[in-house]
């Protein structure tokens, strides 16, 4: 690019012409074009930064990031969020019996409930997540074990997973579908909620579980073999279930033939794998019903939990989450505080240049290198 | 692609410099030495011969059993062929340390238990980098495969076996044996035995510009005594044998003899090779039979690679690197045990994939896991950008107008590619005097003969007429005028001579453009460079009207008796000044051309066309054989034609008189009788036919001609000259010395007409064309400082011996002439004059040259001969053996005079050497000169200023040398401390004050560089703002800058023109070449070439300055970018229990650098401008900050990392907390990580570039466009590629959410924001400084000009007496 208008048969000419230079070659002068750019003069904005010049940026930083800042304060104070622990970790812990007993070898399902009491409605959609902690679900073996081509309906991959999933390639013989560390771990534990009204009777909260993964996962990414319209059971015949689950993959969602397979929606959310060794995940949406009442009023409520995953081997935690979300995701002061900090110092260091350049700067700062 | 070809060339270029090694190999027997270790000695096979026979001869037998094994011409230059491409490409690529590191990686990543990525994509780095030089190499050798087939396929004819005659073959086809025959401006195909010239005096003339870059011809001779002499060779009559060396790539030496079919053995040597690539000149037809072919000929044997200089910033940079390879291992280290750590505390997770791996195991492999994922930290691809960018920056320098000489028309010449940015921390520089300080175009000056000056007062007004004459032109030519358009002259007469004598006139210059529709071969720009030493000012000298007068008497010594005011001279000195004048015309190896037969031969004259020769040299005959007899006038008086009329005679007519051989029609045809009355008839002067028939009344006229000549206003002058020189004769020297003493004797119409093997044409004043019998030609060396002729004197008879050489040596040689007493003391006192004159020409500044006479008894020369014969002829010891024949001839010699010539400063010689030492380089002048003139140059060129102490160290022995130089720092000390007291006293003398010069003569040069002194030596020399050191030998130079630079550890330069700068250029660290006057070898062994002294400012005060900043800014931001990018990796770690995880997709990981990143900092590195260069130009005290390095210094260094890595830890750490605890996964939390370090990396080097155009603005943006571009379509169309980070809709959807602008807005602010702050208060404070600064030099610089007035008042040293240049200079300061 920087060479385009440089000429080489130029230079060419003048050896070629140790060849044959007895020939009358057309002179040419060598002199070099007077253009700017092989002239290097381009005209050129030259940012000298001094004090002089960039206060102004500082300014307009400061003057920009602070009520961005409030901005997103206000926002995200706004959110509302309801966090709750069920590991049980705590013999006062409901969950406690639950947590020390449950493995993975074990068949029969573990029964819990919590009680909690949200002191303020929900308004508008609320989004269920369940939380892990110390899960290093990034971990680097982790994260690779799996086959993208398997799950994407791939049948050949389907019967012989790729090897980054050993040790979770084969069982008793047979591919592993859907193989891997990650799916072999997914989460199974069941939550319920219910609203316990005044009257002490249960309502059961309806929660939504179509919806929670991304659109392009559960249309493009993930699709189960054979096609959509194909009996499941028979797409994953001659495959074995992963060794952790209870289940085979085609009875993830019986009921749904959308939601079974390798597009279970639970699936997929825990197939996309967690930046961070403490995430949540979303397991369910609560959809407003009407604009009247809020969607989860004020009040008590009872989680009932499945009990199934084991954490307490390696002190993982496990949470429920109710929040809504705002246009900035979920509640999060950090940005607000740190736009706000910025801000102020952008602007106080904007203060502080407008005195060095009060005091030293006096020189005349013409920016542009007139050529 | 162009940038591919270009570096091809260069590299070719390169390449070809090296044929032109050779040359300086033998005849400065001195350097040799040295030579021989910088670059090995020729390799020479003594033991064993190469036989030739003819290929189709008789002895067929023969020939077959010793030919096999030599090679045929066919020469293949490629490094590959098609199927060895592939391999050999490779293995040579693995060579490089920096690719050994990728293959080391990408197969690491091959161990299952540390694969960090897709195995492919460790690939990719080590695949680009290999392909992209693998197609560079293929591109270069399909280029030389398609040069070695053009070459191989050239025609050429050659006697065929079967037809008995030539006939056209490729010169592949060509073997050893083969009979080939050439014309003229035909390039010689192989190394040949030249046996057959059309030229009949047997000689034939090549050019050698392809070889060495000489343009000026050399002979080359027949072979000796051949039996079929004169006849048409034929295969039946070359019997012969052939014996020479083995192929070697001396290209000086050829030694061998041919055996006839009757035993006599011819002794071969140089003089009768015609070297392959040469092309054949001046020559019909030549004939040879080839003795090395192809590969095996002296030329490709001369071809090594190319020229490898490591730069002072690359070993800085390699440390560095250490430093990153540390860092590496530190955070792998880091990782490795945080991840034993964190596996130790952990009880069977579900994440865990397998458990059974000890935690100190699995540490092990997460080591080497970490070093592959974080391999960029290792600025790999940083070696192949600073290649490119050091193209980009050779690119700009070779682009540079002011770098431009338009008169030459030749740009500055990059031959080095890696040190441009060493240009900006020079030193020290080592410039060699003549040549290089001064333009290296002689000009005959004044003479002093038989110890009576002739100061040549018009001589000198008319140089400085010259050079008003030359500014004004140069002025008018800016304006796009030229002026001095001289009227008169036929079209084609002047076209021709302005082709070969444009290399210093302007306005002929110019006229060239008009010659150039001629489809004359001679437009072509090799060959209007070539006739160097014609430029005008050397042609023209005015004579001095006393010597002219002395010399009128020879011919008609009656006129001065009817005017008794003239001195009579006596016969004596009339003999002393003929052959002063013969000297000058003869003792030469001037080749002769007309312009009307550009480069041939003016024929050869058999006879004397004039009457009167017979008389005049009997008057000669009188005046050598009894010294001290008066004239008689009678015998002159007789002789029928006037001075001025018998030269138009012989002028006119001489070129038809003299019988030409039969075959050169064509050359006779050219000056024919059209041209030569077109050309009288235009002239006033010359169009009086009658004149010629006017007889002995004219002598008065004549001697008014002259005098009235003399007496002319320069213009008119000018005019006459240029038409009386219409038929001028065109003389190329080998130095330029020479052609001014030609020309000088020229003026006094002792002109050279015509040279042969055996005979000179030489014309005389009264007398006429005259044919001097031409026995030898002792040729100059730097050994012996001389050179003879000796030549049967074509007056007397006798056998005489010119020599012209050093005063040094020539006045030890020479000694009385025996015989009367007289004589002796007469002789004594010319000797003494002599000497006085010598030392008062060296302090004007003046070469001085002696001339010295020898007549030989024939029974001395016979014997002398004999020995002569037998060096010639000795295959064993030749050179030896002719030097020592040599020096026994040239003893006794009379002295007969001596030159002053003057070698006038260049254009802004001072300005420059003043603006150099402003910004802090020392400057050295190592001249083989005398000390006066180089002290006397010194002062022209304001190396030495007025007030400046001179300390001159002078000494016979090493004991006197050590004391000498205690002394001298003592004086130093003394020096210094008064001036320090002075410093405190008034504050401002620090720069006015004196400071000393050191004047060192090459004897104590010598004792001072031996062990023990060379410390005291170095001490002195520091402490002196000057040292010139004269009377040094090649390797003297280069010692002196070997010395410096090892001992002081600074950065040097050294600059020169000639064959005896090559050392020093090849030894300093930057080797300068002035592509002038004296051949090529300097050009072919410097870094760069430029064609002036000026030039040298520009490249190191801005040039050198730019490179510098620009590549230590470069280098230091690709360590800044690698750190910071791979950092986010490794804070990435700690929240995946140092896995060795990544949040990005890895083809992402592997593009950031190789793609996204990778051309802005190269455009940084071409294209930014710290300090705009007039600025640069002005104040060179700017060069200083980067000859101590302050831009990259370990301190920057690890500021850039430390900056660095707070960015990584605000680019990482704000998404961290703006996503911690959400449902974002890995890539989702790498996006706004990746996009904002990004915006960093490319808002960072907003920050620091210096200067921002549309180049740089498109550049960045084409890079965040491509991220962009690039991770968006990933993340849209791959669906199921690079599985462990499958990146679909991950952008797209991080993209869409108002989420990843707000961190991304404030990651990038945050990340700047110390780096803007810092550079805000840095540019405040330090603008200030360098405001102060600006004052400052503004002061010193005022200060300057008050002293330079106050200096050219008093004007202590007539500095510009000699120098006309100079006067506008002062001028100017004083205005």
């Amino acid at each position: 690019m920087m060479a385009s208008s440089y000429n080489a048969k130029e230079e060419d000419g003048h050896h070629s012409g140790a060849a044959n230079h007895g020939g009358a070659g057309a002179v040419k002068s060598k002199k070099p074009d007077n253009t700017a750019f092989k002239q290097q003069r381009l005209p050129a904005w030259q940012p000298i930064l001094t004090a002089g010049t960039v206060l102004p940026a500082f300014f307009v930083i400061g003057l920009i990031f602070i009520p961005i800042g409030i901005g997103l304060y206000v926002s995200s104070n706004n959110i509302k969020e309801f966090e709750i622990d069920y590991t049980g970790v705590d013999i006062s812990s409901p969950c406690h019996t639950c947590a020390k007993n449950v493995s993975w070898n074990s068949t029969t399902p573990c029964l819990c409930s919590v009680h909690f009491t949200l002191k303020q409605p929900f308004e508008s959609n609320v989004f269920m997540y369940y939380g892990l902690s110390n899960f290093y679900q990034n971990h680097r073996r982790y994260v690779k074990s799996r086959d993208d081509s398997q799950l994407n309906g791939d049948r050949s991959a389907l019967m012989s997973p790729s090897k980054e999933c050993e040790p979770y390639r084969t069982s008793e013989g047979q591919p592993i579908a859907p193989c891997g560390a990650i799916a072999n771990s997914l989460f199974n534990d069941t939550l319920e909620l219910y609203h316990i009204d005044s009257n002490g009777t249960r309502n059961t909260i309806p929660l939504v579980k179509k919806g929670i993964a991304w659109w392009t996962d559960k249309h493009v990414k993930f699709r189960n073999p054979g096609g959509n319209n194909n009996n499941l059971t028979l797409a994953f015949q001659g495959t074995s279930k992963p060794v952790n689950w209870r289940k085979p993959v085609y009875e993830l969602d019986p009921l749904d033939d959308e939601n079974n397979g390798f597009t279970n929606e639970d699936f997929i959310v825990w197939m996309r794998t967690a930046a961070l060794p403490t995430f949540r995940k979303l397991y369910r949406i609560i959809q407003k019903k009407s604009s009247s009442t809020p969607t989860l009023p004020s009040g008590q409520y009872v989680l009932d939990i499945n009990y199934n995953y084991p954490v307490l081997s390696f002190d993982g935690r496990k949470r429920m989450i109710l929040s809504t979300i705002s246009w900035m995701g979920g509640k999060n002061p950090f940005l607000g505080i740190a736009y706000i900090t910025v801000g102020s110092i952008c602007f106080f260091l904007g203060v502080v240049l407008l005195i060095i350049h009060h005091k030293y700067d006096t020189r005349n700062n013409s920016a542009d290198i007139p050529n | 692609m162009e940038r591919l070809h270009w570096v091809q060339h260069r590299c070719r270029h390169l390449l070809d410099g090296d044929s032109g090694r050779g040359w300086y190999s033998a005849p400065n027997g001195l350097p040799n030495k040295n030579f021989s270790e910088t670059h090995g000695s020729p390799q020479r096979v003594n033991g064993k011969r190469r036989t030739v026979f003819a290929r189709h001869g008789p002895h067929q037998q023969d020939y077959e059993a010793v030919s096999r094994n030599y090679k045929g011409n066919a020469i293949r230059t490629t490094k590959y062929s098609l199927l060895t491409f592939l391999p050999m490409n490779l293995f040579q690529q693995f060579h490089r340390a920096a690719n050994l590191y990728f293959l080391f990686l990408a197969l690491l990543n091959w161990v299952p238990v540390v694969e960090a990525f897709q195995k492919e994509i460790t690939m990719i780095p080590l695949v680009v980098v290999l392909t992209v030089i693998a197609i560079k190499d293929a591109l270069e050798d399909y280029r030389r495969y398609l040069f070695d087939k053009k070459v191989n396929n050239n025609v050429v004819r050659v006697l065929c076996g079967k037809q008995k005659a030539y006939v056209q073959r490729c010169w592949k086809d060509v073997q050893v044996g083969d009979f080939v025959r050439l014309s003229s401006n035909e390039i010689i195909p192989a190394d040949m035995l030249l046996l057959y010239s059309s030229d009949p005096r047997g000689v034939c003339y090549i050019q050698t510009s392809n070889l060495d870059g000489e343009t000026n011809l050399k002979q080359r001779q027949v072979v000796s005594d051949l039996p079929f002499q004169g006849a048409e060779l034929t295969l039946e009559n070359f019997k012969s044998r052939i014996e020479c060396e083995n192929p070697n790539n001396d290209l000086s030496r050829f030694r061998g003899y041919m055996e006839h079919p009757n035993g006599v053995r011819v002794g071969l040597h140089n003089s009768n090779l015609l070297l392959r690539s040469c092309t054949v000149r001046n020559t019909e037809t030549v004939v040879g039979i080839v003795v090395y072919a192809g590969h095996e000929t002296k030329s490709m044997m001369n071809n090594s690679g190319p020229r490898y200089k490591r730069s002072q910033l690359e070993k800085r940079l390699n440390t560095d690197v250490l430093w990153c390879v540390l860092l590496l291992i530190v955070m792998c280290l880091t990782a490795a045990v945080g991840h034993g750590l964190w596996m130790k505390n952990l009880k069977d997770p579900i994440f865990q994939v397998d458990g059974e791996t000890s935690p100190a195991l699995a540490g092990f492999y997460v080591f080497w896991t970490m070093i592959i994922v974080l391999q960029v930290l290792i600025p790999i691809s940083l070696y192949v950008s600073i290649e490119i960018v050091k193209l980009g920056q050779i690119y700009f320098i070779h682009n540079d107008l002011a770098l431009y000489n338009e008169q030459l028309d030749s740009r500055i010449q990059c031959r080095a590619l890696n040190i441009t940015e060493d240009l900006g921390r020079i030193q020290y520089l080592f410039s060699d005097k003549t040549g290089t300080l001064t333009e290296n175009k002689m000009v005959f000056r004044r003479c002093s003969i038989f110890g009576i000056e002739y100061p040549h007062e018009e001589n000198a007004r008319r140089l400085e007429v010259y050079e008003a004459e030359r500014n004004e032109a140069e002025r008018n030519e800016a304006s796009g005028r030229s002026v001095t358009l001289k009227s008169g002259c036929s079209g084609k007469s002047l076209s021709c001579r302005s082709l070969s004598c444009n290399r210093s006139s302007v306005s002929l210059h110019t006229l060239t453009n008009e010659a150039e529709e001629e489809e004359d071969q001679l437009t072509d720009h090799i060959q209007r460079r070539t006739s160097a030493f014609c430029s005008r000012v050397a042609r023209e000298v005015v004579p001095d009207p006393e010597l002219v007068r002395k010399l009128s008497w020879l011919c008609s010594p009656g006129l001065t008796l009817s005017d008794g005011s003239f001195r009579t001279p006596s016969s004596l000195e009339l003999t002393y000044i003929t052959d002063f004048f013969l000297a000058l015309a003869m003792c030469n190896s001037v080749v002769v051309s007309s312009p009307g037969q550009p480069r041939h031969m003016v024929p050869e004259a058999r006879g004397t066309p004039l009457k009167s020769l017979e008389e005049i040299k009997l008057l000669f005959q009188r005046f050598s054989f009894s010294p001290f007899s008066t004239l008689s006038p009678p015998q002159i008086r007789g002789s029928p034609h006037s001075f001025t009329s018998r030269l138009f005679a012989s002028r006119k007519t001489g070129s038809f008189t003299f019988p030409t051989p039969p075959d050169s029609t064509a050359d006779r045809s050219e000056p024919g009788p059209e041209n030569h009355l077109e050309a009288s008839n235009l002239t006033p002067e010359l169009d009086l036919p009658s004149r010629e028939d006017e007889g002995a009344g004219q002598a008065e006229e004549r001697v008014d001609d002259i005098t009235e000549y003399a007496q002319l206003s320069p213009e008119e002058r000018d005019l006459t000259r240029e038409v009386d020189s219409d038929d001028e004769l065109l003389y190329e020297a080998e130095s330029p010395d020479e052609a001014a003493l030609v020309h000088a004797a020229q003026a006094y119409r002792c002109t050279l007409r015509g040279r042969s093997a055996e005979s000179l044409l030489v014309d005389l004043p009264g007398i006429g064309s005259l044919a001097v019998k031409l026995l030898h030609i002792l040729p100059f060396d730097s050994n012996r400082k001389r050179m003879s002729v000796v030549i049967r004197h074509p007056l007397s008879g006798q056998v005489v011996v010119y020599t012209k050489g050093a005063d040094s040596v020539i006045m030890d040689l020479t000694e009385a002439p025996k015989g009367a007493e007289q004589a002796q003391e007469i002789y004594g006192h010319i000797r003494e004059q002599t000497q006085k004159h010598l030392d008062s020409y060296a302090r004007d500044g003046l070469r001085t040259l002696c001339i010295a006479k020898k007549v030989l008894e024939e029974e001395e020369y016979e014997v002398w001969l004999k020995r002569q014969l037998l060096a010639e002829s000795s295959i064993e010891n030749r050179e030896e053996l002719l030097l020592e024949s040599a020096q026994r001839l040239e003893t006794g010699l009379t002295l007969l005079g001596t030159t002053g010539i003057l070698d006038r400063l260049q254009e802004e010689v001072p300005e420059t050497i003043e603006a150099l030492q402003r910004a802090g380089i020392k400057v050295w002048v190592l001249t083989g000169d005398k000390k006066e003139t180089a002290i006397n140059i010194a002062y022209a060129c304001k190396l030495l200023r007025a007030n400046d102490q001179l300390l001159t160290a002078s000494c016979g022995s090493k004991e006197a040398c050590v004391a000498l130089l205690h002394e001298l720092r003592l004086e130093v000390q003394r020096g210094e401390d008064s001036h320090t007291e002075a410093g405190n006293h008034g504050k401002s003398s620090s720069d006015s004050g004196a400071s000393f010069v050191l004047v060192i003569d090459g004897r104590t040069l010598d004792w001072a560089l031996q062990e023990e002194l060379k410390n005291d030596f170095l001490e002195l020399s520091c402490r002196c703002r000057a040292v010139i050191c004269c009377r040094s030998t090649p390797l003297q130079k280069s010692r002196v800058v070997r010395l410096i630079r090892d001992q002081l550890g600074v950065m040097t330069l050294a600059v020169g023109d000639g064959a005896n700068d090559v050392s020093m250029i090849q030894v300093a660290d930057v080797g300068v070449g002035i592509s002038g006057q004296e051949g090529m070898q300097a050009v072919m062994s410097s870094d760069f070439a430029v064609s002036r002294f000026k030039h040298l400012s520009k490249l190191l005060l801005v040039h050198g300055r730019w490179c510098y900043s620009r590549l230590a800014n470069m280098i230091l931001y690709f360590f800044y970018k690698n750190v910071m990018y791979v950092n986010l990796l490794f804070w990435y770690q700690f929240f995946c229990g140092f896995s060795g995880s990544v949040m990005t997709n890895s083809w992402v990981l592997i593009f950031f650098n190789l793609l996204f990143t990778s051309v802005p900092p190269l455009i940084y590195g071409v294209l930014d401008r710290d300090t705009p260069a007039d600025t640069l130009m002005e104040l060179p005290e700017l060069y200083r900050d980067t000859q101590t390095s302050k831009v990259y210094v370990p301190f920057m260094f690890w500021i850039t990392v430390l900056d660095a890595f707070y960015q990584s830890l605000v680019c990482f750490f704000v998404p961290y907390f703006a996503y911690a605890g959400s449902d974002a996964g890995d890539l989702s939390l790498g996006s706004p990580i990746n996009a904002s370090a990004l915006f960093i990396i490319l808002l960072h080097q907003v920050i620091e570039s210096h200067t921002v155009t549309w180049i740089h603005a498109l550049v960045l943006g084409f890079s965040a466009g491509l991220y962009f571009g690039f991770v968006l379509l990933f993340s849209l169309i791959c669906v199921t590629c690079s599985p462990p980070t499958n990146p679909l809709g991950v952008e797209t959807l991080q993209m869409s959410q108002p989420l990843f602008y707000i961190v991304c807005a404030l990651t990038t602010v945050m990340a700047l924001l110390p780096r803007l702050l810092f550079r805000a208060l840095h540019n405040t404070l330090h603008s200030t400084a360098a405001q102060t600064d600006n004052a400052d030099s503004e002061k010193y610089r005022r200060k300057m000009q008050r002293w330079n007035l106050k200096h050219s008042r008093d004007s202590r040293v007539p500095v510009c007496v000699d120098n006309p240049g100079l006067e506008p200079n002062t001028a100017s300061v004083m205005s």
